[in-house]
């Protein structure tokens, strides 16, 4: 899976990754994030 | 995906792929068919440039159950194909 020029969704997890996180790493490879959650289950 | 565990990873792939496998939210037999990786796939992870992916993911993938979490979603993808 290529992510340059693709648009990603980030679904980040509290305990995991943060979306934040997976949003401006997906950027970095040239990817367009078009949603970006965090979601917790505490 | 950001997920913690393989079973999170699980769940999160299958809702975005074939539909909320719990039938309890809007996405149940909704069929997305989504390609689905966790931000620490090695093959998503080479793309990112290494002191940005350290800076935001290294520590938290020193916890994560990685091997699991691979193999979980090597399991949802190839079901949706």
């Amino acid at each position: 899976m290529d992510l340059k020029n693709k648009r990603i969704i980030a679904l980040g997890e509290r305990d995991g990754v943060q979306g934040s996180a997976i949003a401006r790493c997906a950027e970095s490879a040239g990817a367009e994030v078009v949603l970006e959650v965090t979601h917790c289950f505490v | 995906m950001g997920t913690p565990n393989a079973e999170s990873s699980r769940l999160y792939g299958l809702t975005v792929t074939e539909g909320d496998p719990a039938w309890a939210g809007v996405l149940s037999g909704v069929r997305l068919d989504l390609p689905v990786y966790h931000i620490a796939e090695p093959e998503i992870k080479a793309q990112v440039e290494p002191g940005l992916y350290q800076e935001q993911v290294g520590l938290a993938e020193l916890v994560l159950e990685t091997e699991e979490i691979f193999s979980a979603l090597r399991k949802v993808r190839q079901s949706s194909e």
